[in-house]
């Protein structure tokens, strides 16, 4: 038993992950597995499942970027993150890229150098309340009490919201999504804030939806996206390009289904550059030229993600809104594939 | 004469009066023996009613099978309960609480770690008799239907039965060469938890081996002090220069090993068990040497021990946890960067080795004079006098310390939920609460955790207790 | 014939560093500094390489930025305008007062709960066990969530304590009621009590921005002053009662002395309660507590309270039969024994245990992440290190300051313990 001293040893000499080398890409490829900083679990966006595997929409987009860079939507590892541990473990190479509901703020792309490559999904803060409150506008919580997760942005939010108001308040300030349902269902809280999207999930899930109601204000643009390390503009730009690669995938109509087929047959000279049939636009990344092909085929495109994940076949039941593509009067918008 | 006047027979003893015997006794004596006493039994059976009322409906209303909260729910609504326990959360996700996202396939390999951690613990358990060795059958067996019951591979189960079987034999015929199964075991665990090829641990052991060498042949013209340095050195240099090839040279020869599972997927009671007992094995010779240090004449090394004991004493394991998951990495090399389990176990293990220090400080302290002064009689020099003499009788003053430091650490392995890890209580609990179908359960999941716990800490502070009895020379 | 010879004059060999004991502890005391120094410049080395490749530096500037978070218990005023630094110093207050009451709560329970097991009702006694066990194998972690979920579940919301003209008109209670005559309220968000407010304060001076408030100061003085003349009037009744052997009757002279003067100043002052009261969302007015708070607060001491019952039952029980035994001969009756003969006595034996059970206690307040308490973690460790993203010096002033707690604590209750220790003449 004493000896098990050693065991530590043995592990540092077997765990330690190698030295870095220069780029992202270099050392995913060595390693022949993405490393993708995720949640610890929340409904429709990230967590695993019964049997262990990682679903929701965040997650598929890091299995697009594994489809991409190494072939296989399979060879990705998801390393749980907390609203604290998230971005330190990115810039401390823990993991390759982080997929956590990360809103792109000015000093987070800046003071903490991180890049933000991308945004696949554009939130506001909202809040949700009882119906039999009888609140029919945020300015109307004079003196609630109100739940919010810590660690994000949206205690601040939330704070510059009242001041700007002048009205007054009570935060209750919640470790995690469930823990802050669970008070705002027993009534610990009058109001409960974070992302709209998840105020609708969690609306969504709650056995007498019917009673609750989120309030028209949306107090703060949160863009969402993947995050990856200051500096390492290749890595960035594989990761946004992927991105890119599922909303073009969506605007051409590509879905998992057809992808052989159009492959097959298409002449549009685009989707013959994105799909590696003409040029070898991966190679400029450093990727096969059939990396975007791969990406789309892993979980089909942008839509398809989206309506599987969180859309309105779903639970959660998320409209587009925002996340419809441009040409549907929404944000999403890639630039050509050329 | 006849003195008619005085019995001859005694007469028979009469009944004790009712209130003095049989039950009334028993509660006049127990429980209303006075005012107060009658007070506070009153209060203590209010306190167990009011509890019993209070949950009694919800354990009676407890539903086993059903797929998620809301059915449930239907289920207790239906059978006319107002609150009922569902305990279906625990039979959908037990093995996530258990194991984590280890692979289902592979659940023979911790449940077989776990069994032969027994068997390796045994010179530490005191089970170097008979009683012992039928113990060891005992984990053996239970190791073995565990992991049939687990639907384990035939040939595996096989092979774990002969295994078990050729451990049985030592413990039943030497027991005290079970003593190598306990150095061997930290491999052989590492090796079936992790999987991987067979010869990285084996090429890691060699390094031992280096240690073993150079001390021998070092030790008589050295001293230990100076033979042991060198060889860690040489050690050092091989485990970083050398290992590599050997391991790629056997493995390209003869590859045999088990699937790689990485640290990401332990997870639940496994990895609270990989923490806790990586931690204490580890940080027990640390302690011994901080306590040591502590107690020498050495101005340096007391200063440098008393500092170390005293600031990991001083923060909260929770600091030390986040150091680990974010400053770590600024201390180490650019660049290096390693498990969050390995770093968290490291931080872990300092944090216990600092409170065992203190727990072995006070066996030594506890130790007569007169065991020093015999030892220094003998002729002994400071290293044998420590191994022969003063650490066997100060360790074993220590055992219910030690064991209690073991049973908090276990307890505090929950820690690691706040830093991303899948402990069993909150990491994943808060996993199975993502899960749409059970969105919302709350008790069942900490009670069955808490149980878990309980069981364990209580189990192992009884044991404690045990041991104590059953070694107990008195010294005075 | 000399009987001793000169001890042969040495020559200094280098071997003599390792083989002689005069100089070999030297050798490993240079050794091992050489090894220390090397290290702890490695360490440096590579976090001064690691916060180039950053692009960071160590710059504690932040602490005087603005914070821009809500903090909801504050012991002294704090705005979302106010500094980080002003918020750490929140944090750090709220982990004292969690510490403070959980020391004294643990200590009341633990002498009560050892003393109990040790009792001769057996009922009692078996309570008493289960709940040392449960508390003691269980951890602090799940009993800190249960504590706070069973408050947040099973009290009613405030809405409830709604009285509203109609129900009046009809009759109708509310659906929850306040306690000890409509002055305490414990909802599931909170409890709120009255708060003593005075109606002619005498104001508050600021020292270094912590508000000082004055009436408190006076009342305080006035309280200090009357337990002092309270004393001498003891001490006068027991020097007469020496010389004449009569004591005078002091009682009510010592209650007139301890109260009238309090009370009188807080008349002049115009104090009286304030009381919750139920509008808009929650309770106004009064005082309110957050079930943070007093869940961390009652989980901790039952927790710690757990460890000094057995800490408490040990120091009885060592101390040796006869001491009950002759006290029981000089005719005390069993509540005096424990008290005047038996605690005391286990008390030097209780003593440097129970330090360590308090500095356990007041590092486990950092637990209340948990229950989302806002702490010194919660603030500096947490939000603070969150938006600033600066986690080096955040954990080493956060780490830095526990160890100070820490220090003070274990050298406070050392003080205590020599003052208390069986003095050996």
């Amino acid at each position: 038993m004493k000896k098990s001293v050693f065991l530590g040893t043995l592990a540092a000499t077997t765990m330690i992950a190698g030295v870095a080398a220069a780029g992202t890409l270099d050392d995913v490829k060595a390693r022949g597995e993405l490393i993708c900083g995720s949640n610890t679990g929340l409904t429709g966006f990230g967590a695993p499942d019964a049997n262990g595997n990682w679903v929701g929409f965040d997650v598929a987009l890091c299995r697009a970027v594994a489809a991409a860079v190494l072939g296989d939507q399979n060879k990705v590892k998801f390393v749980p993150t907390t609203g604290e541990t998230r971005f330190t473990a990115l810039a401390s190479g823990e993991v390759d890229i982080l997929v956590r509901n990360s809103t792109w703020t000015y000093s987070r792309d800046n003071d903490l150098k991180l890049d933000f490559v991308a945004v696949n999904y554009y939130d506001g803060q909202g809040f949700m309340v009882k119906k039999d409150l009888g609140v029919s506008s945020a300015k109307e919580l004079d003196g609630a009490t109100v739940c919010i997760q810590t660690g994000t942005t949206t205690e601040l939010n939330l704070a510059d919201f009242f001041k700007f108001n002048n009205i007054s308040y009570t935060p209750v300030t919640v470790q995690d999504d469930s823990e802050a349902q669970r008070q705002y269902l027993a009534g610990a809280c009058d109001a409960y804030t974070t992302d709209a999207s998840g105020l609708a999930a969690a609306r969504a899930t709650m056995a007498d939806s019917e009673n609750h109601v989120i309030l028209p204000e949306i107090i703060s643009k949160e863009p969402l996206g993947p995050v990856v390390r200051h500096g390492d503009n290749q890595w960035g730009d594989i990761v946004r390009w992927t991105f890119f690669s599922l909303l073009i995938a969506e605007e051409k109509g590509i879905t998992k289904a057809n992808i052989e087929e159009v492959a097959a047959s298409t002449t549009d000279p685009e989707v013959r550059r994105m799909l590696g049939l003409e040029g070898n636009m991966g190679a400029m990344l450093g990727l096969d030229a059939g990396a975007f092909k791969n990406a789309i085929s892993a979980n089909g495109n942008y839509g398809e993600i989206f309506e599987a994940n969180i859309g309105s076949a779903t639970p959660i039941g998320l409209a587009r809104g925002l996340n419809a593509l441009w040409t549907q009067g929404g944000l999403q918008y890639a630039p050509p594939f050329r | 004469m006849s003195n008619s006047y005085v019995r001859t027979q005694m007469l028979p003893p009469q009944e004790a009066p009712i209130g003095e015997r049989g039950a009334i006794k028993w509660l006049r004596d127990n429980l209303f023996s006075g005012p107060l006493n009658s007070l506070l039994t009153i209060l203590g059976l209010l306190v167990v009613f009011y509890l019993v009322k209070l949950s009694l409906p919800w354990w009676l209303n407890s539903v086993w099978n059903a797929n998620s909260l809301g059915e449930c729910r239907d289920i207790v609504a239906a059978a006319g309960g107002e609150s009922g326990a569902c305990w279906a959360v625990i039979k959908a996700r037990w093995h996530q609480y258990i194991f984590g996202f280890y692979p289902q396939d592979a659940y023979w390999r911790p449940v077989l770690a776990f069994g032969l951690m027994f068997v390796a613990l045994a010179p530490v358990l005191y089970w170097n008799d008979r009683k012992g060795a039928i113990m060891v059958a005992l984990t053996a067996a239970l190791t073995v239907l565990s992991m049939v019951l687990l639907n384990t591979p035939g040939t595996v189960d096989l092979v774990a039965i002969v295994i078990m079987a050729a451990l049985f034999a030592v413990a039943w015929l030497m027991p005290k060469k079970l003593i190598f199964v306990t150095l061997l075991y930290p491999f052989v665990a590492f090796f079936l938890l992790w999987g991987g090829p067979v010869w990285k641990g084996v090429a890691t052991l060699l390094g031992f081996a280096v240690i073993v060498v150079v001390y021998r042949l070092l030790q008589s013209r050295l001293g230990v002090v100076v033979a042991t340095a060198a060889g860690v050195v040489a050690a050092a240099v091989y485990w970083i220069v050398l290992q590599g090839y050997v391991t790629g040279a056997l493995t390209a020869i003869l590859p045999i090993g088990l699937p790689a599972v990485s640290s990401d997927q332990f997870g639940g009671f496994l990895l609270a068990f990989i923490i806790g007992v990586t931690a204490i094995a580890c940080s027990l010779p640390l302690g011994v040497l901080l306590a040591l240090g502590r107690r020498s004449d050495m101005l340096l090394i007391k200063t440098l021990s008393v500092g170390f004991i005293e600031f990991v004493r001083g923060v909260p394991l929770i600091t030390l946890l986040f150091t680990a998951s974010l400053l770590l990495q600024y201390f180490l090399p650019p660049q290096t960067n390693f498990d969050l389990i390995l770093r968290v176990i490291i931080l872990v293990t300092l944090f216990s080795a600092a409170y065992l220090a203190e727990v072995i400080r006070g066996g030594l302290a506890a130790l007569p004079r007169g065991q020093y002064e015999a030892a220094d009689a003998l002729g002994l020099d400071y290293w044998q006098a420590q191994r022969l003499i003063i650490m066997p009788q100060a360790l074993k003053i220590s055992i219910p310390g030690i064991v209690s430091t073991f049973i908090g650490l276990f307890k505090d392995t929950t820690l690691v939920s706040f830093v991303g890890l899948l402990d069993p209580l909150r990491g994943v609990t808060q996993i199975v609460r993502a899960d749409i179908n059970w969105k919302g359960i709350y008790w069942e999941p900490y009670i069955f955790v808490g149980v878990i716990f309980f069981l364990i800490c209580f189990g192992m502070s009884r044991y404690s207790m045990y041991l104590e009895r059953k070694l107990k020379t008195d010294h005075r | 014939m000399a009987l001793a010879s000169e001890a042969p004059k040495e020559s200094f060999r280098l071997s003599m560093l390792i083989y002689d004991t005069r100089y070999r502890s030297m050798t490993i005391q240079v050794v091992v500094l050489i090894l220390v120094l090397l290290f702890v410049g490695w360490l440096a080395d590579n976090t001064i390489q690691n916060l180039a490749a950053k692009d960071k530096d160590i710059n504690f500037g932040f602490l005087w930025n603005r914070a821009g978070y809500d903090i909801e218990q504050q012991l002294i005023p704090y705005t979302n305008d106010s500094t980080h630094g002003r918020a750490a110093i929140i944090g750090l207050l709220n982990t004292l007062v969690v510490a403070f009451f959980g020391c004294v709560f643990a200590t009341i329970i633990g002498v009560f709960v050892g003393v109990l097991r040790l009792s001769n009702n057996w009922l009692v006694s078996r309570l008493m066990t289960v709940y040392v066990e449960a508390f003691r194998n269980v951890p602090l972690l799940l009993w800190i969530i249960l504590v706070f979920v069973v408050m947040s579940e099973t009290r009613p919301q405030p809405r409830d304590f709604r009285v509203t003209d109609e129900m009046i008109a009809s009759g109708t209670e509310p659906a929850a009621k306040m306690w000890f005559w409509d002055s305490v309220a414990v909802t599931n968000r909170g409890t709120d009590l009255p708060a003593p407010v005075l109606d002619r304060g005498l104001g508050s001076i600021d020292i270094g921005s912590v508000p000082v408030n004055l009436s408190v100061l006076l009342t305080l003085a006035v309280i200090v002053a009357s337990v002092l003349a309270n004393r001498a009037l003891l001490r006068r009744a027991r020097a007469i009662q020496e010389e004449t052997g009569e004591r005078p009757v002091t009682w009510w002279k010592s209650l007139a002395i301890l109260f009238l003067p309090t009370i009188a100043l807080l008349m002049a002052l115009g104090f009286h309660l304030d009381y919750p009261v139920f509008k808009g969302f929650n309770f106004q007015g009064g005082i309110s507590v957050m079930h943070s708070f007093t869940a961390l607060v009652i989980a901790l001491s039952l927790y710690t309270g757990a460890f000094i019952a057995e800490i408490v039952r040990a120091g009885i029980m060592a101390i040796s039969r006869g001491q009950s035994e002759a006290a029981f001969a000089l005719g005390l009756r069993p509540g005096r024994t424990m008290s005047l003969i038996i605690l005391p006595q286990a008390l030097r034996v209780i003593i440097p245990p129970l330090i360590s059970q308090y500095l356990n206690l007041t590092k486990n307040t950092s637990l209340g992440i948990a229950v989302s308490y806002l702490d010194l973690r919660g603030t500096l460790g947490g939000i603070t290190l969150n938006q600033t993203g600066r986690e080096l010096e955040c954990m080493l002033l956060m780490m830095l300051t526990y160890l100070i707690i820490s220090l003070i604590i274990s050298s406070l209750m050392n003080v205590f313990n020599s003052s208390v220790k069986l003095k050996e003449r």
